[in-house]
């Protein structure tokens, strides 16, 4: 084991010396192109830090040699969900900061952080600045469960839930109480199982991650004994993936507790299943089967076929103390069957309730197009409808689902198509456009700031530092000003 | 603060976590593949000069353009390194750096080559059970290693979904891949 540690080491750098070589040939390549900086040339902006964000930038500046991009993020620090998404005991994911770190310190790209588009800058303002805007922001809202006792203390969506241990700046005051024996997650994709791993993970797991300090600390004094995770509909329309389940079921010192009536005729239609969904149904079944260390105090269990239809209030009415679910039938079957209400219901004693039915874009601009039903920016292969120059990418052009990967295919496709229409004269480039000049002097007119890449670079230096003193890879600063202060320091 | 800072730390935390892995579970999701032939030294010169230079063989990708590259490496190598030290243009190649958490290194094998390779760790096949284009003979680049008997080899990189269209339909991320 040690020995393969050390090799991963090295397979590190083997990465980080080619990345950088990679770098620095293309630079050497570029010869007399370069220098474009106040001359000609297009101008794309980006909006949105993230994933999206960076893999579109990456193509953009790898597909046209003439291109420069400047990415435009609301928070001081980049990277999205990578950073405020990712569950902390999944540092592997994030190894691809790596790669949008080489992004940012390409020639041609800069990072301008601390602005909020929408607010402190229009879109149509960078539209004049810019021959194309990419928004590629994701998804800063939820879905709600629309159902009474919903906004009850002890009632919590995932995006906060989530925001807070990972040192999200407006989640740090959440302060969840974990007093109860039983949490109740309300939806079972991948950001549902993240929760439970979270809530029942020894505290000596995530006690060497990022996660943040003071919500490491709730967790070790949690007594939160037993995470149910209910889905609306069967075991075959599960929406977590199979290496997330297995984190699960090979969680220590934790059982697993299922309905074995929820599995019933699984057996019988599992050898038809495609590959990934009979491997997933299978690690499910083997879980009812074999349940897990019987000593374990704690456990987590899928629970199927409910909905969420009321947060029940304690006599007080003051806060949640457990959830009604109504319990469904399946119409139809597959990957498109649908859940139809049976009228029983079942009561569920829990003091903690986090609803993890999706994440949702929303509009930042009344000057953009935007489809209110399905909580994205209506657009045609990444061309936003209507509106020439304008593009989209990520999560807020495809909804709230997909891994980094998904995200990473949908943005290069964005980034060729907006080359493409560079190349046929859909985009005018005969005109100059001043880019961040004009808009960095907007911006300070009305006293925004903004934080440049190598500014972050002081902020992550002074989170390692900080992590270093708790045995940690990092400490994530959770106060913006703090951010501010240290990056223009 | 320098890229080179913030690796060194991402690499930490990768090396935590497997410690983590080590004290709390049976799990091992790296690649036993290199196991003897590197030595830990430093960096890829001394990886490469520790291993005799008869031991080249030469591998084919058949990119997504159709366009064919062919190159020669080294036994001991993954396919995920051959692809960064050689700088193949293969876009959004490897993206985890090779710890299994992302499945951009997928690549499909002839059926006979695929044979021989041996058996599957189940943390490849939940990782591979998220790439697109999963077909019989699938691998991921990053847990192949190469061997004299693969000389010769074809891989052929899969395609990625390409039309927004299709992606934008209700996903579900255990749906059957579409080619
Ligand atoms: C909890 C959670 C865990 C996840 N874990 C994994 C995982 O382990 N592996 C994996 O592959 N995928 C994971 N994903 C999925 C992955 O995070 C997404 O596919 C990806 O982050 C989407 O990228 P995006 O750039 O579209 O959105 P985001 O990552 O949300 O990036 C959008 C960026 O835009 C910025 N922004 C928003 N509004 C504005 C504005 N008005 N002006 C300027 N900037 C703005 C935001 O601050 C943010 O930085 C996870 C998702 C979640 C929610
Ligand atoms: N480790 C990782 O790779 C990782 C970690 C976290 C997130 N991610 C990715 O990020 C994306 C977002 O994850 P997510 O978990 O937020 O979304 P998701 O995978 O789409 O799951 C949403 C869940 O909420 C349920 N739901 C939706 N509306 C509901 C309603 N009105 N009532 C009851 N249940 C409802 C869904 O059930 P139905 O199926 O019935 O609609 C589903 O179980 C996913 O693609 C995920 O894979 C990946
Ligand atoms: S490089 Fe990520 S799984 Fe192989």
């Amino acid at each position: 084991m040690k020995m393969m540690t050390m090799i991963n080491l090295v397979r590190g750098s083997v990465m980080k010396i080619h990345g950088l070589s990679r770098a620095s040939r293309c630079l050497a390549a570029e010869g007399g192109v370069r220098g474009l900086s106040s001359s000609s040339g297009p101008r794309v902006c980006i909006v949105g830090g993230g994933p999206a964000g960076f893999y579109t930038a990456q193509q953009l500046l790898k597909a046209r040699h003439d291109t420069a991009v400047d990415v435009y993020e609301r928070l001081p620090v980049p990277f999205g969900l990578v950073r405020f998404g990712v569950a902390p005991d999944h540092p592997e994911v994030k190894n691809v900061i790596n790669s949008f770190t080489q992004t940012a310190q390409h020639e041609r790209c800069s990072f301008h952080g601390n602005v909020n588009v929408g607010k402190d800058v229009t879109i149509d303002e960078l539209r004049q600045a810019y021959h194309a805007v990419v928004l590629s922001y994701g998804a800063e809202g939820n879905r709600s469960m629309g159902i009474p006792g919903e906004d009850l203390p002890g009632v919590f969506s995932a995006k906060d839930f989530v925001g807070w241990y990972n040192g999200l700046p407006c989640n740090k005051e959440l302060h969840p109480d974990l007093s109860c024996e039983t949490a109740v997650i309300l939806g079972q994709g991948n950001v549902a199982l993240d929760v439970a791993r979270i809530l029942l993970a020894p505290v000596e797991m995530l006690k060497e991650t990022d996660i943040s300090q003071n919500s490491l600390e709730a967790l070790a004094n949690s007594k939160v004994r037993r995470v149910l995770i209910v889905g609306r509909r069967g075991p075959l329309q599960i929406a977590c993936t199979i290496k997330e389940l297995r984190e699960m079921v090979n969680l220590p010192k934790v059982r697993a507790d299922m309905l074995p009536a929820d599995f019933k005729g699984i057996a019988e239609v599992l050898k038809d299943l495609p590959r990934p969904r009979k491997r997933l149904t299978e690690l499910m079944m083997k879980a009812v089967k074999e349940g897990g260390d019987d000593k374990a105090e704690k456990c987590w269990g899928l629970r199927f076929f409910r909905s969420p239809v009321e947060v029940l209030a304690g006599a007080d009415g003051k806060r949640a103390t457990g959830i009604r679910l109504a319990l469904n039938k399946l119409e139809g079957s597959g990957e498109s069957a649908r859940a139809e209400v049976t009228g029983q219901t079942e009561d569920v004693d829990c003091g903690l309730i986090i609803s993890s039915i999706g994440y949702k874009s929303i509009p930042i601009d009344p000057a953009v197009p935007f489809d209110p039903r399905r909580a994205i920016v209506p657009n045609e292969m990444g061309r936003v409808q209507d509106t020439a120059g304008l593009y989209c990418s990520g999560w807020v052009k495809r909804g709230p689902t997909g891994v980094i990967a998904t995200t990473m295919n949908d943005s290069f496709d964005t980034a060729r198509v907006l080359i493409q229409d560079m190349e046929d004269g859909k985009l005018d480039l005969s005109v100059n456009k001043p880019g961040a000049k004009a808009i960095t002097a907007l911006l300070q007119t009305r006293g925004v700031r903004t934080v440049l890449f190598s500014q972050w670079e002081k902020i992550n230096a002074e989170e390692e530092k900080r992590g270093r003193s708790l045995g940690k890879p990092r400490e994530k600063l959770l106060d913006v000003d703090e951010m501010l202060k240290i990056a223009w320091s | 603060m320098s890229a080179c800072a913030l690796r060194v730390l991402l690499q930490r935390a990768a090396v935590m976590r497997k410690a983590a892995h080590q004290t709390f579970s049976q799990t091992r999701a790296f690649p036993q593949c290199v196991t003897g032939s590197y030595t830990y030294s430093r960096g890829i010169n001394t990886l490469t000069n520790s291993l005799r230079a008869e031991e080249k063989v030469t591998v084919h990708f058949l990119n997504r353009d159709g366009k064919r590259i062919s190159v020669k490496a080294l036994t001991g190598e993954s396919l995920l390194d051959i692809v960064v030290n050689h700088d193949l243009d293969i876009d959004g190649f490897g993206a985890c750096e090779g710890t299994l958490a992302c499945s951009t290194c997928h690549l499909i094998f002839e059926e006979a080559v695929y044979k021989k390779l041996g058996p599957i760790s189940d943390e490849e096949m939940d990782m591979l059970d998220l790439a697109y284009g999963l077909t019989d003979t699938s691998r991921l680049g990053c847990q192949v290693c190469l061997r004299k008997d693969l000389d010769g080899m074809i891989l052929r990189v899969p395609d990625v979904i390409s039309d927004a269209r299709v992606d934008s339909e209700k996903e579900s991320s255990t749906a059957p891949p579409k080619v």
